[in-house]
């Protein structure tokens, strides 16, 4: 699987919704992701940024609407994806052990999966942990194993769920270095963060959650130097929002109006 | 309790002596439990693995179930066996009764339950930590069952000790289906079961400390090859 | 390394298949009380040598011997308790019962003697006194030899031991051994084969208080599973076992069997065939 094979971009949402226990958690998302970017997905806890990565990813099912990739014409969009959670989640066995694990997976011949372990490896810095044993690296170092994981199987489209959400400032740097050379390389990069900071460093496109809903999806330059949903710039401002209903809640957000519905 | 101290210096007197019966019951008790757990894990983890990862009709029924007969009496699984190898009974024409084989049957019959059920609850822990990372990589449910058994490996070491002490350490199954036949199908529980009933207290609590070392040294084994290859593996 | 374990198994299971035919044997269905005197293991390497032919005894009580027999587990029936075993032979499970032994039972009990017996020649005289007494009486109450021979006295002495009130009479449910162990801890009566009593290592107070009554005799017999009924049965081996306890060599081993330099079983094979 390389990144020549046929994309399988642009992924739509097309008014999915997700209730789980009698809840609403995520109501009426539309919006296209185009090859080529970075996204940041923002907003205060419990907006559902990380709902609408698994809904993405394929790791739930939305209750209505659809999440179609529309470059996949049949194929499974599966193989070309690649997700990293907040926690690293390691095998019991070496560094090298985990990234092959994968690469078999998704049926690399054994010869070649050290090859591409150790490169992988090399690529963010652990080449000296190939045979430690994974779970036995510090927290910064067991995530950036996950992305050398995910590195090595060469995905079109690389999900993040808070990446860096329980490193430190040192981790952090190393951990958005490697994605912005996921991003240099091509992969579509779609990312939840609580770290405004770091949404300002990484990202092309902001898409701003609240309560379930995408209230704002805007050119990263645009949104932080003026966002136009109410919402959003109260969010920037550092204010809580979890008891704002908003000012225009029920016109569509400009995302929607300006761009053709799907 | 003089009987005690008399046990004690009649046990080892045994043991150093490496009376001859007493080697060839050890051999035996040996080869039928550790067989019996050998095949009970080869069944029972990927099923304990299957129920924990697989949604089926009726699947909470059969949790229920397995882990109710955690506790099935031996000497009921023992009659049972019996009656199911007995030459009146359906499978009487392969003449398997009052052999090691049959005991193993038995043995096998009993502590299959123990270790599904433990590696039930192992592997579902672990999956609910697992379970996102794996689909995100490809593995469904199938894939994962033996990637979650490896592991687990060292959580699942005890549910195999667990199953071997509960084999090792019962009469009531073995006595019915190996007829306690000298120099054939007599184990160490049979025979501390017959020197009881011949009122040679002292040799049967001999025979039962013997019993409680060789337990105590296969778990320390057990112990200290965890030990080593955690360190190895993290 | 785990391949090796791996190895290890597989020569452990397939050492544990069932005995090869080149071993010839046969299967005797015994009671625990001739087992524990020891008789086996004084009179079956003889026959082992003299025929090359193993035999392996299950022992276990007098009812569950006859249960394998007649479902063909075992090749011949050794037992002690003539009606059942004539039952047996009737049903057209077993071919033919030959006498080949006995022995007596006798009455043990604490030296403290709560119900007078000592001295006394008459068994159903004596349980009747210790039914007068409420001594405690310890019984097998397992369907055994012993068990049946006790209530026949029982019955001799007039007590339904079904219906005794008060807690005297305690059937233990199992062996002899475990039944004699269960009356030294509560000074109790009980009774036993000469036997079982003389190989009996904790004895502690306890004593016989009363021997000799042929009520007391206990005889055995020795019948060949009937072929016929269970094809299974190993007839050619099971044949030479019979023949030869029943032949002078046979009886002469069996006399020769002592305990505490006393003999315990007498041989009493006729010539002449019986029923």
């Amino acid at each position: 699987m390389t990144l020549a094979d046929a994309t399988i971009l642009p992924l739509a949402l097309k008014d999915v919704s997700f209730a789980a226990g009698g809840k609403r958690l995520i109501k009426d998302a539309t919006c296209v992701f185009t090859p080529g970017l970075c996204t940041a997905v923002i907003g205060p806890n419990g907006a559902g940024k990380s709902l609408l990565l698994r809904l993405c990813h394929g790791l739930i099912r939305p209750s209505g609407g659809e999440v179609v990739w529309e470059g996949a014409a049949g194929r499974d969009p599966r193989p070309h994806q690649a997700m990293v959670f907040q926690r690293p989640v390691m095998l019991r066995r070496s560094a090298t052990a985990n990234i092959e694990y994968a690469l078999s997976l998704r049926g690399v011949a054994p010869r070649l999966r050290r090859e591409i372990a150790q490169d992988a490896l090399d690529r963010t810095g652990l080449k000296r942990f190939a045979r430690h044993p994974a779970r036995v690296l510090s927290g910064g170092e067991q995530q950036r194993l996950a992305l050398a994981r995910a590195w090595a199987l060469k995905p079109q489209v690389l999900f993040l769920d808070e990446p860096t959400a329980s490193l430190d400032p040192a981790a952090t740097h190393s951990v958005e270095e490697i994605v912005a050379a996921f991003r240099a390389a091509g992969t579509r990069v779609i990312l939840t963060t609580h770290d405004l900071g770091q949404a300002r460093r990484l990202a092309d496109e902001v898409v701003f959650m609240h309560r379930g809903r995408i209230l704002e999806k805007a050119p990263a330059r645009n949104f932080f130097a003026g966002p136009e949903n109410d919402l959003a710039q109260a969010f920037l401002k550092g204010e809580l929002l979890w008891w704002r209903l908003g000012r225009d809640n029920r016109r569509p957000p400009k995302h929607q109006r300006t761009e053709d519905r799907p | 309790m003089d009987g005690a101290g008399t046990a004690l210096t009649d046990a080892f007197g045994l043991i150093a002596r490496f009376d001859g019966d007493l080697v060839e019951i050890v051999a035996l008790s040996l080869k039928v439990s550790l067989t019996a757990v050998g095949l009970a894990a080869l069944i029972g983890m990927p099923l304990g693995a299957a129920l924990a990862l697989f949604r089926f009709p009726g699947r909470h029924s059969l949790v229920v179930l397995v882990n109710a007969f955690m506790g099935l009496p031996p000497v009921v699984v023992g009659l049972v066996v019996y009656l199911l190898l007995s030459r009146a009974g359906p499978l009487g024409t392969f003449g398997l009764l009052f052999t090691p084989t049959a005991m193993i049957v038995a043995q096998t019959i009993l502590i299959l339950p123990i270790i599904a059920a433990l590696t039930r609850q192992t592997i579902a822990d672990l999956w609910r930590e697992y379970e996102e990372q794996l689909r995100s990589l490809g593995a469904g449910p199938g894939r994962a069952v033996f990637t979650l058994l490896w592991d687990g490996r060292f959580s699942l070491t005890t549910a195999v000790l667990a199953g071997f002490g509960r084999a090792s350490a019962e009469v009531g199954a073995v006595m019915i289906v190996g007829g306690n036949i000298d120099h054939a199908t007599r184990v160490m529980t049979t025979a501390i079961a017959l020197e009881v009933s011949k009122g040679d207290l002292a040799l049967a609590l001999a025979l039962g400390l013997l019993l409680i070392l060789l337990s105590t040294a296969i778990n320390g084994a057990a112990y200290l090859i965890r030990e080593i290859a955690a360190r190895r593996h993290g | 390394m785990t391949r090796r374990l791996f190895l290890l198994f597989a020569a452990l299971l397939l050492s544990a298949a069932p005995v090869t035919a080149q071993e010839r044997f046969v299967t005797v269905a015994s009671t625990t009380s001739t087992e524990n005197s020891g008789l086996f293991k004084h009179l079956l390497p003889i026959f082992e040598k003299k025929t090359g032919i193993r035999v392996r005894v299950v022992a276990v009580g007098t009812g569950q011997a006859i249960r394998l027999a007649e479902r063909g587990d075992v090749d011949v029936l050794f037992v002690h308790h003539k009606p059942s075993e004539e039952k047996f032979v009737a049903a057209g499970f077993g071919v033919k019962r030959l006498d080949v032994m006995h022995n007596d039972f006798v009455l043990v009990g604490p030296k403290s003697d709560p119900a007078r017996i000592a001295g006394g020649k008459d068994a159903a005289a004596a349980f009747a006194k210790i039914a007068a007494a409420k001594a405690p009486f310890a019984s097998r109450g397992d369907d055994s030899g012993t068990h049946k021979a006790e209530l026949a006295i029982w019955k001799k002495a007039g007590v339904d031991v079904k219906k005794v009130p008060g807690d005297w009479y305690r059937a233990t449910g199992s062996g002899m051994g475990a039944t004699l162990n269960t009356a030294a801890g509560m000074g109790a009566y009980a009774l036993a084969d000469r036997g079982s009593w003389l190989a009996f290592k904790n004895k502690g107070d306890m004593g016989i208080v009363l021997q000799g009554d042929p009520a007391l005799f206990n005889p055995y017999g020795v019948i060949l599973v009937n072929p016929a009924r269970r094809p299974a049965v190993k007839a050619a081996e099971a044949q030479a076992f019979v023949d030869w306890i029943v032949s002078a060599e046979g009886q002469k081993a069996i006399a020769s069997f002592t305990v505490e330099g006393e003999q315990l079983f007498f041989p009493n094979a006729s010539a002449r065939p019986q029923s």
